[in-house]
């Protein structure tokens, strides 16, 4: 039933970068729906495709990778096989992107009233002063103090903070149905960290803006999600709802992750670390991408692939600890 | 940006000294008295004397420079020694205008093949088109300025007969060696196009104009190109300091009569003063070419205006 | 051990839990780090830096075997002969004064061989030495030497060597002066810029904690850092001394006649431009794939060892 009201759907897609040294299948098969109005996390570690399939949706992947399978259905309509002039018409309006570092994310030479300006230009029917309210509309909305003398400040003039804002409100100005959020705090201090994504709440929750956040820290997934994807090695690993994956979390991969978090309640345990290195994605082990690292590995992880099993609740995994038929045997 | 300005032209100031003051030991110290350079000690040891007297040639060095560096600002650089009754600013201011026409219509010639180059070069990377225009770029630095002069001269003058070989009277005198000098600095102007073009493409806000739905062409003309556009300023400044070099060629084989030429008589000549005017003249007109593009360029960057 | 891992695995269930196999370090992929390897590794992908290399060795050996490979001297005059069209007794033609062509090219190889390479080492040795000095030494040091590059580089080069070898007088020797004297500003800079960064470095600190004298710093333990960039100057430099060498024999203040330098040659036969082309063309063609391959090999380097330009 869900399928139907999706804003977003991701079957099947697979990214690769063909290099020198071979193809890279940074995306490899991955599977992700956001529904209307909600906020979906994509959690992994540095190198698992999480960004790779972020810019997948937009189009951006960059020679010499591109999308070879899969579809990306955006309110039923396939962007996989549009064209990129196509792909300008939504880009900024309908789906809008933010990335993660503010400090270069803006061009230095014009003012960034100008830079949002250019958004809006771009996809609405405005004159440039009508653009220019708009700006500093959005700049207030943001949080950006005095936005008529702000509207023409440089980029090297702000702090990161404001950059960032600067940044969401350019995403947010044409009012688009989808913001992709690269790590959008990865860069900033805790306390402005704290003040962004309180902003992102915000918006999402005022103009009904669904948000795709990526990102590798578990605490701002478990602030700001409603439901998260576990990535590994280009693949889904687990997705469930945010409760249910912190409180119950099943693929081996997740568990090592959420262990991982220092426990700063005073107990003096060694710290826990998954074991082993993130593979290199031209030599991937044959069978479970993450068994090599897997404390609950097993002969048939070393054998096969498994699929996304499903375990109830809209709660995923991709292993063979839940896959019926292997287990029964 | 007042102060960065100031700051700039104070800093000039010694080097154009230092560069005069480097040009007056060598010619004017270094040799030893000049009157007998110049008469080639063929001249009776009393002349000699009287010359060396009159011209204040005996006092020491210092003074010397310091009367130089007083007349210079002056405007007096001096008489020349073989055309004896010509100043030599004269003959500077002569020739100078010709050596600009030269240069600048090189630099039209050089941008208007080297920009456009680079730019097709940095878009269609890695491409075949790429490796043509670059490996072309490359033979065209590795051509001697006077070979070149010789080839086009032979193809286009001797052979064709379209344009004059050489001889100054005239806008299609110009053509050949405006395009003989301009021909080896479009190869590095469209390399460092490339180079720029290539990097500022790499940065961040590139890919977010892209994000933003920009189609691909305005996001490399609104926003690559001027950023990469501002250290092509800076080279600007030391094409021309090279383009006087190749200017000397040029002129001289071409028959038109600017700086580089004159210059290259004066040392045939031994004719010093026009050789000390003339260098110091090319010298300074650099370090204000320099000047210009650096306070150009802080006009063009925010990052330096704005603080 | 491991073959008793080996034996019971195929006994296993599909379930059994195993110790997960350690996995293998991905040590081929490792980027090739070092300066050699980099460089041989250039030359394989490069094909412009191959042949740019092939072109010299060729030329080098030209250069070398000289008198074994020709057929004349060149420097007898065959006032008789001038001018002659290539043929099989001249693969080259003669020039103005009846000399061979491709003889007096073999020989003029050798000068513009040692005129590339003598005051490139001489400029990238003192350029070396002054940029550590200046990044190095402090705020006097700095300015110092760096404003007398400055002065070496805000000349239009061409015109500095003309004043030089005027106040000096035309020899060999000089040209070496004053072609090292152009050429070390350009290495000063980048040799400055590449120690002021060092500096801070924290290895550069140890030593100087340690006691480490400042020469020692600066040679020992800064300068093998910069040498990538010094392959890249040095390759770039040879050409440019090449081209100057030549710019100044064509101008008459370089090599002196009857050397058989490829500059001397095109100027002593340029008003045969329209008669006999290839006496003045051919020379300075030579000196167009000279540096042509010099500056492909140059860029190469560059790619490869360019910190800068690392993607």
């Amino acid at each position: 039933m869900e399928q139907h009201t999706d804003l977003l759907e991701i079957r099947g897609l697979k990214t690769h970068f063909f290099t020198k040294q071979g193809e890279v299948p940074a995306v490899d098969g991955v599977d992700i729906a956001i529904p209307q109005k909600s906020i979906v996390g994509l959690v992994g570690e540095s190198g698992c495709g999480k960004s790779v399939t972020a810019m997948s949706i937009m189009h951006l992947v960059q020679h010499p990778g591109r999308i070879v399978a899969g579809q990306v259905l955006f309110n039923g309509d396939d962007l996989a096989v549009k064209s990129i002039r196509e792909m300008n018409k939504i880009r900024g309006k309908d789906i809008s992107m933010i990335f993660q570092e503010p400090m270069t994310s803006l061009n230095p030479v014009y003012t960034i009233g100008r830079q949002v300006s250019e958004a809006i230009l771009l996809h609405q029917n405005v004159s440039k002063a009508e653009a220019k309210e708009r700006t500093i509309e959005i700049f207030r909305k943001v949080g950006i103090p005095e936005p008529e003398k702000r509207y023409s400040s440089y980029p090297h003039q702000l702090s990161g903070g404001l950059r960032q804002r600067v940044m969401i409100g350019m995403a947010m100005v044409c009012n688009p149905q989808l913001m992709i959020a690269d790590e959008p705090t990865t860069a900033l201090d805790v306390t402005i960290e704290a003040q962004i994504l309180h902003l992102m709440r915000q918006l999402q929750s005022e103009q009904g803006t669904s948000i795709l956040m990526i990102t590798h820290n578990l605490g701002v997934v478990a602030e700001l999600c409603d439901e998260v994807y576990v990535m590994y090695a280009g693949k889904v690993m687990e997705h469930a709802d945010v409760n249910e994956l912190f409180a119950h979390p099943q693929h081996p991969y997740t568990f090592g992750l959420l262990n991982s978090i220092p426990d700063t309640s005073g107990t003096k345990s060694r710290l826990y670390t998954i074991r082993g290195m993130v593979p290199n994605l031209l030599k991937l082990p044959k069978g479970c991408r993450f068994c090599p690292r897997c404390e609950k590995a097993m002969k048939i992880c070393t054998m096969q692939e498994p699929e996304l099993q499903d375990l109830g609740n809209g709660h995923q995994a991709r292993c063979f600890l839940f896959d019926k038929e292997v287990m029964g045997k | 940006m007042f102060s960065y300005i100031v700051k700039r032209v104070l800093t000039a100031i010694p080097i154009l000294l230092g560069i005069v003051l480097l040009i007056f030991l060598m010619l004017q110290v270094v040799p030893g008295n000049p009157v007998v350079v110049m008469m080639k000690e063929k001249a009776n040891p009393a002349v000699i004397a009287n010359l060396t007297e009159r011209m204040h040639l005996n006092d020491p060095w210092y003074i010397r420079f310091g009367r130089y560096v007083w007349d210079a600002m002056h405007g007096d650089f001096g008489i020349s020694y073989k055309m004896k009754n010509r100043e030599v600013s004269k003959m500077i201011m002569d020739a100078f205008p010709n050596t600009v026409k030269l240069t600048i219509a090189a630099l039209v010639v050089a941008w208007a093949i080297g920009i456009p180059a680079g730019i097709i070069s940095a878009v269609k990377r890695g491409s075949i088109l790429d490796n043509v225009v670059m490996t072309f770029s490359l033979c065209g630095i590795s051509m001697p300025t006077f070979w070149v002069a010789m080839l086009f001269q032979y193809v286009f003058a001797h052979k064709l007969g379209w344009l004059p070989v050489s001889g100054f009277s005239g806008f299609q005198y110009l053509i050949l060696p405006a395009f003989v000098l301009g021909w080896s600095y479009s190869g590095s102007i469209a390399r460092m196009t490339r180079t720029n073009l290539l990097e500022a493409m790499h940065n961040d806000y590139i890919r977010t104009a892209r994000a933003k739905g920009l189609k691909e062409s305005s996001v490399i003309s609104r926003h690559a190109l001027k950023n990469s556009m501002m250290p092509v300023v800076t080279m600007m400044a030391m094409q021309v300091a090279g383009m006087l070099s190749g200017a000397v060629m040029t002129e001289t084989i071409f028959g038109i009569p600017g700086l580089g030429r004159i210059t290259v008589d004066a040392i045939k000549n031994r004719d010093m003063p026009l050789l000390q005017g003339s260098t110091i003249f090319a010298a300074a007109l650099i370090i204000l070419g320099n000047l210009v593009a650096d306070i150009a360029y802080s006009f063009l960057d925010p990052r330096i205006r704005v603080s | 051990m491991t073959e008793d891992k080996n034996k019971d695995f195929s006994q296993l269930k599909d379930t059994d839990p195993i110790i997960s196999y350690e996995q293998e370090e991905s040590a081929e992929l490792t980027e090739l780090n070092s300066t050699w390897d980099n460089i041989v590794n250039t030359f394989r992908h490069n094909h412009l830096a191959l042949i740019g290399v092939v072109i010299i060795i060729l030329i080098i050996l030209a250069a070398v075997l000289a008198p074994v490979i020709s057929a004349y001297d060149p420097y007898v005059q065959d006032l008789e002969n001038k001018l002659a069209k290539p043929s099989a007794a001249h693969l080259l033609g003669t020039d103005a004064f009846g000399r061979d062509m491709l003889t007096r090219l073999f020989y003029g190889a050798r000068n513009s061989l040692v005129i590339g390479l003598i005051p490139s080492i001489i400029a990238i040795v003192i350029g070396t030495v002054m940029g550590l000095m200046a990044g190095y030494l402090g705020k006097t040091a700095d300015f110092i030497i760096m404003r007398i590059a400055d002065i070496c580089l805000s000349f239009p080069s061409l015109l500095l060597a003309m004043v030089i070898m005027y106040t000096l007088g035309a020899s060999l020797l000089n040209l070496f002066i004053a072609l090292s004297i152009i050429n070390w500003g350009m290495t000063a800079r980048t040799v400055r810029a590449e120690t002021l960064q060092l500096r801070e470095k924290e290895f550069v600190e140890a030593a100087r904690s340690c006691g480490v004298k400042r020469s020692t710093i600066m040679f020992r333990h800064i300068l093998p850092n910069c040498i990538p960039s010094l392959i890249v100057i040095f390759t770039l430099d040879i050409p440019s001394a090449i081209m100057e060498e030549a710019s100044l024999s064509f101008l008459g203040v370089g090599a002196q006649p009857p050397e058989a330098s490829w500059g001397l040659m095109v100027s002593e036969n340029k008003d045969q431009l329209t008669r006999a082309p290839w006496v003045a063309l051919i020379p300075g063609f030579a000196i167009m794939l000279l540096v042509l391959a010099f500056n492909f090999v140059g860029d190469g380097m560059r790619d490869a060892l360019d910190p800068t330009l690392k993607e």
